[in-house]
Parts: C-alpha cells; sequence; structure tokens
C-alpha cells in the first residue's frame, strides 16, 4: 500500500474480499483524546475532547470555562471607571487594546469627544500594543509547533516595549492607562525618545523574523494548507482579524468604520489568499510593518493639547490637581465611588484589536452602573469554528488551530 | 425612522414591533414568533445582506411582563452596515427560535446566552452549558436576581485550611 493512502484512509477489512475469511479481524474503533485544560500549547486552560479515527481528527468538542471569572457579572456592580482594570484581564497579552476598545465604547454612549491629542496618544500606544501582540503570536505559535529561534528573538524585542509600557504606566502587563475621555499621562520626552529609536531598530528585525520561519521547511510544511477555512464560512462563523482577513476578505474596522486618529494615518490593511495559517501568519508579520508606519505618522502629525476631555461630570481631573485642589480632589472621588451619570440607552462599539473584533454591548438605565454589558471576544467566537476547521487534519494539527486563532483564555471565558 | 427598520416594517407588518436610532445604531424589535423568518431575510435580502453576525446578547428586565430580551447584531461586510434584532421571551417559557442555520457562528454565542439567562434555542444542534461546569446547578448567572457572590455553591466545596507538610 502506497504511503499516500495509508495517511487518508482508514485500514478497515473489506468483508467482501474474497480473502476475507483467512485475513485477521482487525478491531476499529474512535478513540476519545482529551487535550488539556493542562497542555502547554492551548495558551491557558483550555480542554478540548478530540475524537480520532488513528490519527485524523473526526469532531472536536472544546470544553470552556475554566477562566470564567464572571466579567459581565462584575461589571453591572462597579462603576464604569471601576470596569477599566477588570478590562486589563480579559487578553492579559494585550491590555492596552481591551482598555481602549471599553474606553471608545463607553464614550459612544456618553457622546463624548476625545480630544486630538489624546487621540492620537491612543493611536500611537493601540498600535504599540499591536506590535507586542504580534510579537508574541509569532513567538509561541511558532515554539508550539516546534521552531523554537524565533521565539527567543520575538521576546527580546517585545521586552523592549513592555519597559517601556513600565515606563509609560507602571505596569507591564496591566496597564489601565486608557480613561474614559482620554488617557492617563503625556509621553515623556525620554518616552518619546525610545519609541523612536525602537521604530528604526525594529523592521529588520522583522526580516529577520521572516527568514527564521519561511526558510525553516518544516514550519512552513505545518503551516501552508492547514486549518483551511472559506471566506464564505469565516463570514458566517463570525470570525474577525487576521484570522477572517486570511481567506481573502479585508473586514477591518479601522478602514470600515474609522476611529481615533486612524482615518489621519496611510496604511494598507494585508488580505491573504488562500485562508490557511500561513497567510494569516503573512498578514500578522505584514502588520508589524503598517504598526510601524502608522506609529511614525501619528509621530509626525501630533501636536500639543490637552490628553484629557474637559467634560468636568464625567473625565477625571489631571492628576496634579487632585494632589493640590481640594475641588479636584472631590471631583476625582466622587467620580470613582460613585460614577457618573450616564444616560439611558444601549449601544454596540466594536474596535479592531489585534486578535479580532473585540466590543462591548452596553445597556444603560441612567446612573452610574451599566446595566448590562456584554464583551465580544474574538477568542471566544473563533472557538466556535474549532470543530469545524479542524476536521479531517492530523492531531497535531490541533496545535496549529490553537496557535492561529490567537486565543487567549483569558478573553475566551471572560 | 432610518430606512433598514422602514423595510422590516413594511416586509413584516405583522411581527414588526418598534425601531430606535440612538447614536447611529439602528435596533429593531420583533416578536418572537417572527425572529427567524425576519433574520433570514436580513441574511438573504440583497438590499439588507447581513452576512456577518457580531453577537448575541441577552439582557434582563425583572419587573416587566416579557422578562428577557435577546439581542442580535448584525453586520453587512459588502454593504457596511449595522443592524441590532431584539426579541423579548417571557419567564415561563423562555425559547426563541435558533438562528445557527443562518449562521455558523450563532453557535457558541447562543449557547452562552443559554448558560447565562437561561433562555433556550429552538432547533439548536448542541444546546449545553458552555462557560459553567456541566453540573452547575445553582441557576444562571446574569439573571438580576442572581447575586453577585453566588448561592453558596462554592462554600460546599472541601478545603484544606492549610497545607500539611
Amino acid at each position: 500500500m502506497a504511503f499516500e493512502d495509508q495517511r487518508t484512509t482508514v485500514y478497515k477489512v473489506d468483508p467482501e474480499h474474497p480473502e476475507s475469511e483467512s485475513l485477521p479481524t482487525l478491531r476499529t474503533e474512535e478513540l476519545l483524546l482529551n487535550m488539556g485544560p493542562q497542555h502547554p500549547s492551548t495558551h491557558g486552560v483550555l480542554k478540548v475532547i478530540l475524537e480520532l479515527e488513528g490519527e485524523r481528527l473526526v469532531k472536536s468538542t472544546p470544553v470552556l470555562g475554566f477562566l470564567h471569572r464572571g466579567v459581565e457579572k462584575l461589571a453591572e456592580d462597579g462603576t464604569y471607571h471601576q470596569f477599566i482594570p477588570h478590562t486589563d484581564r480579559l487578553d492579559y497579552v494585550c491590555a492596552m487594546y481591551n482598555n481602549f476598545a471599553y474606553c471608545r465604547a463607553v464614550e459612544k454612549l456618553l457622546n463624548l469627544q476625545v480630544p486630538e491629542r489624546a487621540e492620537y496618544l491612543r493611536t500611537i500606544v493601540a498600535e504599540v500594543q499591536r506590535i507586542i501582540g504580534h510579537q508574541f503570536w509569532l513567538g509561541t505559535q511558532a515554539l508550539d509547533i516546534g521552531a523554537m529561534t524565533v521565539f527567543f528573538y520575538c521576546f527580546r524585542d517585545r521586552e523592549i516595549l513592555l519597559d517601556w509600557f513600565d515606563e509609560l504606566c507602571g505596569a507591564r502587563l496591566t496597564t489601565s492607562w486608557y480613561r474614559i475621555g482620554g488617557v492617563e499621562r503625556d509621553f515623556t520626552p525620554s518616552l518619546l525618545d525610545k519609541l523612536k529609536k525602537f521604530l528604526d531598530y525594529f523592521p529588520p528585525k522583522i526580516d529577520e523574523y521572516i527568514i527564521f520561519l519561511e526558510t525553516n521547511r518544516i514550519w512552513v510544511a505545518r503551516t501552508k494548507g492547514v486549518a483551511v477555512i472559506s471566506a464564505e464560512d469565516a463570514v458566517s462563523f463570525g470570525l474577525s482579524g487576521p484570522t477572517l482577513r486570511g481567506s481573502g476578505v479585508d473586514y477591518d474596522l479601522r478602514k470600515y468604520e474609522p476611529y481615533s486618529a486612524y482615518p489621519k494615518c496611510e496604511f494598507s490593511v494585508p488580505v491573504g489568499k488562500n485562508g490557511d495559517t500561513y497567510d494569516r501568519y503573512w498578514i500578522r508579520v505584514m502588520e508589524l510593518y503598517e504598526s510601524v508606519k502608522i506609529i511614525r505618522q501619528c509621530l509626525e502629525q501630533m501636536q500639543e493639547g490637552p490628553i484629557m476631555a474637559d467634560v468636568p461630570s464625567v473625565t477625571l481631573p489631571p492628576k496634579e490637581r487632585v494632589f493640590t485642589n481640594l475641588e479636584s480632589m472631590i471631583q476625582q472621588f466622587k467620580l470613582f465611588s460613585q460614577g457618573f451619570n450616564a444616560p439611558a440607552g444601549e449601544i454596540y462599539c466594536g474596535t479592531e484589536a489585534h486578535k479580532g473584533e473585540l466590543g462591548f454591548h452596553i445597556v444603560s438605565t441612567g446612573g452610574g452602573k451599566p446595566y448590562r454589558l456584554k464583551i465580544r471576544a474574538p477568542s471566544f467566537i473563533h472557538m466556535g469554528a474549532f470543530d469545524y476547521m479542524s476536521r479531517g487534519y492530523m492531531i497535531a494539527d490541533a496545535i496549529t488551530l490553537f496557535g492561529t486563532y490567537d486565543i487567549v483564555m483569558g478573553e475566551c471565558d471572560r | 425612522m432610518h430606512q433598514l427598520a422602514q423595510r422590516v416594517q413594511d416586509t413584516f407588518p405583522v411581527g414588526f414591533v418598534s425601531s430606535t436610532e440612538w447614536r447611529g445604531d439602528v435596533s429593531v424589535t420583533v416578536t418572537r414568533e417572527k425572529v427567524h423568518e425576519v433574520a433570514q431575510f436580513l441574511h438573504d435580502d440583497p438590499g439588507m445582506d447581513f452576512d456577518y453576525i457580531v453577537h448575541v446578547s441577552s439582557v434582563d428586565w425583572p419587573d416587566d411582563e416579557e422578562r428577557f430580551e435577546v439581542v442580535w447584531e448584525f453586520y453587512s461586510i459588502r454593504k457596511r452596515q449595522r443592524i441590532r434584532l431584539k426579541a423579548r421571551v417571557p419567564e415561563p417559557d423562555c425559547i426563541v427560535d435558533s438562528l445557527t442555520d443562518i449562521w455558523k457562528g450563532a453557535d457558541f454565542m447562543e449557547r452562552e446566552v443559554y448558560d447565562m439567562m437561561g433562555i433556550r434555542f429552538r432547533n439548536h444542534p448542541d444546546l449545553r452549558r458552555i462557560l459553567m461546569p456541566d453540573d452547575y446547578t445553582e441557576g444562571y448567572p446574569l439573571r438580576k436576581d442572581f447575586p453577585l457572590r453566588g448561592k453558596g455553591w462554592r462554600d460546599t466545596f472541601d478545603f484544606l485550611d492549610e497545607v500539611p507538610r
């Protein structure tokens, strides 16, 4: 029997075969395999029950919820400002973008205009976060399927940006730097300097990542043509971000519903053709270049100005005034303990995070707390397509699939 | 009235309940018997063309006669428009048609709504809890009458007071 045949068909004794009497009877049965919740490639605590026929995946059932913390319920108990640190813990490798998406949603609810400089600061930091997210993805995805070198190089460069975040807001991962109506603090000259240096340093490093991966035959063989999904199916499943764009749909909210400083920047949205893991990798790498471009343009265009909208009933006073001025302190205290009075209504606001569309659906009945807050987490919705996309692939490709979605269980389970 | 909502009203004069437009979001409320038909129309009609399901959510209004509200959000990638579809469900018979046959992604989203709010979906292929454990018996956590700290199930767990050395 040819090697190829063995790979694609399950060996079964044909009962009609003239020699079937003399052949040994082979017992075939499907094997149930629990993968996770303690498996290094699942990036957290995800369990998938795999039904196997030989080494082929027949059906896979994701079992979610190991990291469920009831974030949506907690949101109903706190004020709008108090929920910002909770959003850090959704997608804990990319906290800035969660803060951004949440603050945008609340601003839409309040109909609040953010000053121009704050919009630029937000865009710059969001794109830095996108670089961090893609570096993290590139490193761990390659590591999961056996390419170790690129992991160290990605994390080396990611460390520079995490230190930059540390200097910006005092935390590497759980940042809480965005505020409703603006941002917490402005860039210092040292931060600007470091960022500019990084922008010169980084693009040659992306070329390096590409060389590491694309000259690796094993890595290419394990990503090309693996986990293919057609554009129609991807749209029907509600996939978003690079996972959808890999299938050739140019759905990117930064272009479709421009927000913040994105409409003032020139950048392109890379779109794949084949809808396989390799195309999604290629999109993420190209987005690294685009992010560098966006940050450069923002730094050029950015003018001096306020970094927080001046609506005392909603936005926080500047920190230096809180420590020196009694009224500002009272304002800060009241905003955090009672919150502001949001108008009654219902909004949905989606933001293009690096994983996909991160949306917040907020129902308000007035008062300081949201009545209902629903998080549209891209990781959760991507897991919905896992069974469909995994069918027929080898068991080792399940790992590629976890990687290709860029799932983070904090966001998936909420 | 927004033209999208107007078209839904013209096509479904019986099922249409109300529509709002606030902060640029168009939202249409229909009766729950018509949800599947309206959704099919939103998906198939060339003028609507809502091929992308954004999310399925639910809201609990304990004081209302029809207690629960199921919220679907759709997006049209080709037409770049957004619509929100809502339907009310009463508590004694909280069941609504599943949209999994129109949008495949509705599968997990509806399971989450069932898990969190206890609303069942007719013709759903695999309606089980998704985020909470399968043997969870305290009810549905996002209902307004569910206390924030839970109903005491966690207190029944066995914990070691001290790690034995």
